[in-house]
């Protein structure tokens, strides 16, 4: 017994270090002060340097984090009313309609969405650039916090709404004194992983974003595409750094008490999924 | 409140469910029924199962990501069993998740500069005499890093369900004299099958969809359906075709989710 769980530890950490080795090795080049990622030749900056002063990198990097921002603030809004609506449904069947909608557009594969929403943005004569990249992050934004805030609101007891009207207040006063004080956990955990999200979204935006806009990942894929850039080590560096703080927060707000939820949506729809309608 | 005063609430969010749920995939299919003129017509679909090429690619994607499922899965499950039983899982859990946080883009692009022709491998495999090998647009590259990249979301929901297993069961199981190696394969397997079902769904159906490492790493040699669409929408420009892909590819997705359905009736509630 003790020898097999000294082999599972063993297996734990080779799979640890299988996991994490190419993140580091990414990280570790950056600080090279050779141009490839070969051979390590000595410690240098200057790739950070290099990538602080190409203002084109700049712009998109500014570009990627106003996409992300504004559009978790939107989808958070309308999701986080989205998942209110679904839980004062009252009739069950209506509910799973809903969820299952919801749904659709986080089980399907990126490519799905980014091309009907090329086609959609065609068809509407809206412009692909900054607005149709942004309205896309909206759209495949609402059903996360959908799924993030309705657990929430299923888990707070009803009679708490109850004893808020008997006592006189009026609907605003029950949403905002009552209901949004309980779930605020869940907005917060929704709004931070659509951030992530939007960060992270390549094949959708790719899809969606014309010829003028970029954002980083659309980018990272251009200059990949012509080989090695250290500048671009050393933008995963700091991109590693801001993973690390927004998983930090994350899982301040969200281990209040929902443990170890998946960050990635297909994680987050298969727990949504599991768990089911309650 | 009474179901009534849900409706207001909902406007944005309908709004939202029939503007980019419904009709983008309506449309969708739309384009897939429509030729360059906008005449109706079943001809991309007529094309797609005739033509050789079509069918081929969509046998050699499955076949890759039904691989990258296996893979993924047998360094997974043991994982996950090994981290539901050491202290602080929910510590290793995180370490676990945090590589999804990373960029997918660079992760890719990582392992451009680990397997290049001069890249730290091949470096590795020449020291050792082995080497220089042609190891980046290669299948087994892709397949490589396909598998990295989904390893996470395999590891996650099985660890879910591990986690959930009542612990009396297989002390039961140990108490009435069965072998680790019995318990693990009667009693605990059978009751995380809905993990490994739930894991199968988040590796097979995004695999099968992936185009930007079909570019990066697999060199254009492997083509999912993921790179036929976008390459149909956004370089020839013959969006029934890409449509009508998509549509396959949403039916594949569906079938998947089907076949890995949860059978059991659940006594929920």
């Amino acid at each position: 017994m003790k020898k097999q769980s000294l082999l599972m530890k063993f297996y734990l950490i080779v799979v640890f270090l299988l996991m994490y080795l190419p993140i580091f090795y990414l990280i570790l080049f950056a600080f090279n002060r050779g141009d490839y990622m070969t051979s390590f030749t000595g410690f240098s900056l200057r790739h950070f340097a290099t990538m602080f002063a190409d203002t084109r990198l700049m712009g998109i990097l500014l570009n990627t984090f106003i996409i992300a921002l504004l559009s978790s603030l939107v989808a958070t809004l309308v999701g986080t009313f989205g998942a209110l609506g679904i839980y004062l449904l009252k009739r069950r069947n209506l509910q799973n309609v809903f969820l299952g909608l919801n749904n659709i557009l986080m089980v399907s594969p990126d490519v799905i969405i980014g091309a009907s929403f090329l086609i959609l943005f065609t068809m509407a004569g809206l412009a692909l650039g900054f607005g149709s990249v942004l309205i896309a992050h909206i759209a495949f934004s609402i059903p996360i916090v959908v799924l993030l805030v309705l657990p929430k609101l299923n888990e707070m007891d009803s009679a708490l709404i109850r004893a808020a009207q008997d006592l006189g207040a009026r609907p605003y006063q029950v949403l905002s004194y009552v209901i949004l004080p309980y779930i605020w956990t869940g907005i917060m955990a929704g709004f931070f992983m659509t951030i992530t999200y939007s960060l992270d979204d390549f094949a959708v935006t790719f899809f969606v974003t014309g010829n003028g806009f970029t954002t980083l990942s659309v980018e990272i894929y251009a200059r990949a595409r012509q080989g090695i850039d250290l500048s671009i080590n050393a933008l995963s560096a700091l991109m590693f750094l801001v993973s690390l703080v927004l998983v930090i927060i994350y899982y301040f707000i969200a281990n209040h008490k929902q443990k170890g939820s998946g960050k990635h949506k297909r994680a987050t729809v298969n727990q949504q999924l599991g768990g089911g309608v309650q | 409140m009474k179901s009534k005063q849900s409706i207001p609430y909902m406007v944005p969010y309908v709004l939202w469910i029939v503007l980019f749920v419904i009709l983008p995939l309506l449309l969708m299919l739309i384009q897939s029924l429509q030729d360059i003129h906008q005449q109706w017509t079943l001809a991309n679909y007529a094309n797609f199962f005739r033509s050789g090429t079509y069918l081929k690619m969509t046998f050699n994607s499955i076949f890759y990501a039904f691989l990258v499922t296996v893979i993924t899965l047998s360094i997974s499950y043991p994982m996950a069993y090994g981290l539901s039983r050491v202290k602080n899982s929910q510590f290793w859990l995180l370490l676990v998740i945090l590589p999804t946080w990373v960029n997918l883009l660079l992760k890719a692009y990582a392992f451009i500069g680990l397997l290049s022709q001069t890249g730290t491998v091949n470096q590795f495999l020449g020291f050792i005499g082995i080497g220089p090998q042609q190891l980046l647009f290669t299948d087994t590259s892709f397949i490589l890093v396909a598998s990295y990249i989904e390893l996470p979301f395999m590891i996650l929901p099985i660890f879910n369900s591990l986690v959930e297993v009542n612990p009396s069961l297989p002390n039961a199981a140990r108490d009435l004299g069965a072998t680790p190696w019995q318990t693990l394969r009667r009693v605990i397997f059978p009751l995380t099958l809905g993990g490994v079902r739930a894991g199968v769904q988040a590796v097979f159906i995004p695999t099968l969809s992936l185009f930007m490492l079909t570019r990066l790493i697999g060199g254009n040699r492997v083509i999912t359906l993921g790179t036929a669409i976008e390459e149909h929408f956004l370089i020839t420009q013959n969006w029934g075709m890409g449509s009508t892909i998509g549509i396959i590819l949403v039916v594949a997705m569906g079938i998947t989710m089907y076949v890995t359905r949860d059978r059991k009736k659940r006594g929920k509630r």
